[in-house]
């Protein structure tokens, strides 16, 4: 027993002296990927997700420089208070750094909470509601790839001018459908255009027939589906069978991404217009990139935009902490230092982090290519426009970021 | 008005896949007392089975309507013979639990190998297109899932209510020593059951493959309700299950229409309230 006592003391004594030690040049990073492993958006993030964070520790080449690098991943359901349990269990007993990917509105807008009532950091990659970067911002969170005032601002946009004036709107019935409607209603009201109805269906619904009949019904020029992942290619597949399109109706996707493209099929999405921030046919930088993902992932996906952003965030995260010559590991600090840093790397190219966690680089307007124009599997998008990051995302003259000194 | 006779058939149109897949649970719980967790997952199994025939061996859709719902029949056949059987007699709990283990394993290796956004599955060319009914635009297709769905349900019904191999399979339930007696091979019939309700999910499987994508998870998110639909019904009741499992779908469809929100929880509402007032169900008797 004794001995016991005094051992523990010792290792208590030692572990001590080793913090200490190298308080001032802590080289131990804890990334955690926190995301939906099983549920239906875990192709446009999940194992694809923790991969990416994976090739980003290796490319860093930081273990050679004697920096210690772990990666945790976990589940989060699409449920918030899951996820926010995970959260705090990694906060406080694995020490986790950085949360990274973090998709689902309802679920990124909770671990917004907690980084900042913790000091931690979110790179979000993966949820869609600006709101995140407006009107609860914090200086824990970077909001790293899209949101859905960028989606409504180019495919809205877009669309109202293409003549498609009259909006019905399928929406899913949580914070990002809600926050997705809400942006698009605002772009094409302002674009001249006018919004007839909605309907909101629950999360993960299969069948959505009900609410398409709804839509044709409301004789709208533009049905514009405010969901992702599976719902979005259900809607987009029975649109086809109710012949919504053939009636002269026109689908607008507000969030796709390259892994519901290759569950439809091109027969089905041929045609559909939606944007994107990141795709692997874009250059050299990122097919260079995603030839190497795609042949460790299981199914040979390429990556979504999702994924590289895990990548691209974390590259980024780790040159401010080399710029740093450790790990503070004080959330609001490293956050403070990524935005001094301009970004660059080569999958989303040169940009910056705004001042609200917002990070600024080009939005694409992508068309769906018809089967024979498409040369080989996962050859899927046509470029047809390119918004400018100055101009793709919320101007911060709009912003209620209080983070923001105007 | 046209709008809700257009909701009024779609929700026949969903409940025609309560209605097979709920029969089948029913014929499971009622034949072999077990509830069949894993059903999800097999009907899954059967839309894959239809994809896999397709874009492997170039086998076309009606073809797969008979030989997926057999395939995946074996496949249960197996588990029932090397799992299931030794339940027998056992509380229902350790049915449910296993076969909801299954399930979830089955899911995971699909999963796993397929991703969750899950394969495209073309509708027949005989079947695509469809026509306008006035109030609506019918999908050939739909059409086609609700009279033959409607017609496997009431075939099934025949089979067990009204002919010699179905009074044996219920004598052989209420009482298996007797039954045996006459020289019927009753472990060989049980089995032979479990792989007709396996075949009747597969086949749900089948149909809904061109409608739904082929999904590992497709299953996951429907059983819920279905076992929902069978309490509803009345456990191990086969007509019981096919009424409710049609009612069902067109309440759930008319909740679509009026309070969109709710329409995935409205059946589970009605459930609640049929056991505070029917606790056997609405065609069940008491036990």
């Amino acid at each position: 027993m004794k001995n016991r006592i005094s051992a523990l003391l010792l290792g208590t004594a030692l572990a001590f002296a080793a913090s200490s030690g190298s308080f001032a040049q802590d080289k131990t990073v804890k990334i955690g990927v926190l995301t939906d492993n099983s549920g239906l958006y875990s192709d446009l993030g999940g194992a694809g997700s923790t991969l990416a964070a994976q090739m980003a520790v290796e490319d860093s080449g930081f273990a050679a420089k004697g920096w210690k690098i772990d990666i945790i991943s976990a589940d989060h359901q699409n449920k918030p208070d899951i996820a926010t349990n995970i959260g705090r269990q990694w906060i406080d007993v694995e020490k986790v750094d950085v949360f990274m990917d973090v998709l689902n509105s309802g679920v990124g807008l909770a671990v917004n909470n907690l980084v900042k009532e913790k000091n931690s950091i979110m790179i979000n990659t993966g949820a869609a509601s600006s709101d995140l970067t407006n009107a609860q911002c914090t200086p824990n969170t970077i909001h790293w790839v899209y949101d859905t005032y960028m989606l409504a601002n180019s495919t809205g946009q877009a669309l109202v001018k293409a003549g498609g004036d009259t909006w019905y709107f399928l929406t899913a019935d949580y914070a990002f459908g809600a926050a997705l409607e809400r942006d698009t209603t605002a772009v094409v009201t302002k674009s001249g255009g006018k919004v007839l109805g909605t309907v909101k269906h629950p999360l993960n619904s299969s069948d959505f027939s009900s609410f398409l009949l709804q839509a044709q019904a409301s004789k709208a020029k533009i049905v514009g589906m405010a969901n992702a992942g599976g719902d979005t290619t259900n809607t987009i597949k029975q649109a086809s069978e109710f012949g919504i399109v053939k009636g002269g109706q026109k689908l607008a996707g507000l969030l796709l991404f390259i892994t519901d493209v290759h569950a439809l099929g091109l027969n089905v999405a041929q045609g559909l217009s939606f944007t994107e921030t990141f795709y692997w046919d874009l250059n050299d930088g990122t097919r260079a990139f995603s030839k190497r993902f795609s042949g460790r992932m299981k199914n040979k996906a390429q990556p979504s935009m999702v994924q590289a952003g895990v990548y691209s965030g974390l590259m980024h995260y780790f040159k401010a902490l080399e710029a740093m010559g450790g790990n503070p590991h004080d959330g609001a600090k490293v956050v403070a230092k990524m935005k001094e840093m301009p970004t660059d790397d080569p999958l989303f190219g040169k940009g910056t982090i705004r001042a609200d966690g917002r990070k600024i680089h080009p939005a694409y307007l992508f068309e769906v290519k018809k089967p024979e124009e498409s040369k080989g599997p996962w050859d899927y998008y046509k470029l047809i426009g390119t918004t400018p990051g100055e101009l793709a995302f919320r101007p911060l003259s709009e912003s209620t970021c209080p983070l923001v000194k105007k | 008005m046209q709008a809700l006779y257009a909701q009024l058939l779609v929700g026949l149109i969903n409940g025609s896949f309560y209605a097979l897949l709920s029969l089948g649970l029913a014929v499971i719980f009622g034949m072999l007392n077990i509830i069949n967790f894993a059903h999800g997952a097999l009907y899954m199994m059967g839309a894959f089975c239809a994809y896999f025939l397709l874009n492997i061996a170039g086998i076309g859709y009606w073809p797969a309507l008979i030989i997926a719902p057999i395939a995946v029949g074996i496949f249960g056949m197996i588990l029932e013979r090397t799992m299931l059987q030794w339940l027998s007699g056992l509380d229902h709990l350790y049915g449910l639990l296993l076969t909801f283990g299954l399930a979830l394993i089955i899911q995971g290796i699909f999963q796993n190998y397929f991703g969750s956004s899950g394969l495209p599955y073309a509708i027949p060319d005989e079947l695509k297109g469809g026509m306008n009914l006035g109030f609506m635009f019918l999908p050939i297709y739909r059409g086609w899932v609700v009279v033959f769905s409607l017609i496997v349900c009431l075939l099934t019904w025949y089979l067990i209510e009204r002919t010699r191999l179905g009074a044996n399979l219920r004598a052989a339930t209420e009482n298996p020593t007797l039954v045996r007696a006459f020289g019927i091979n009753v472990p060989r019939m049980i089995t032979l059951t479990y792989g007709l309700g396996v075949g009747l999910a597969a086949l749900a499987g089948v149909l809904s493959a061109p409608i739904n994508q082929v999904r590992p998870l497709m299953g996951a998110d429907l059983i819920i309700v279905v076992f929902a639909v069978v309490v509803i019904g009345g456990m191990g009741s086969i007509m019981g299950s096919i009424i409710t499992g049609f009612a069902l779908g067109v309440i759930e469809g008319l909740t679509k229409y009026f309070y969109p929100e709710a329409s995935n929880t409205v059946v589970f509402v009605l459930m609640v309230l049929v056991l505070l007032v029917k606790p056997s169900g609405l065609t069940g008797r008491a036990t």
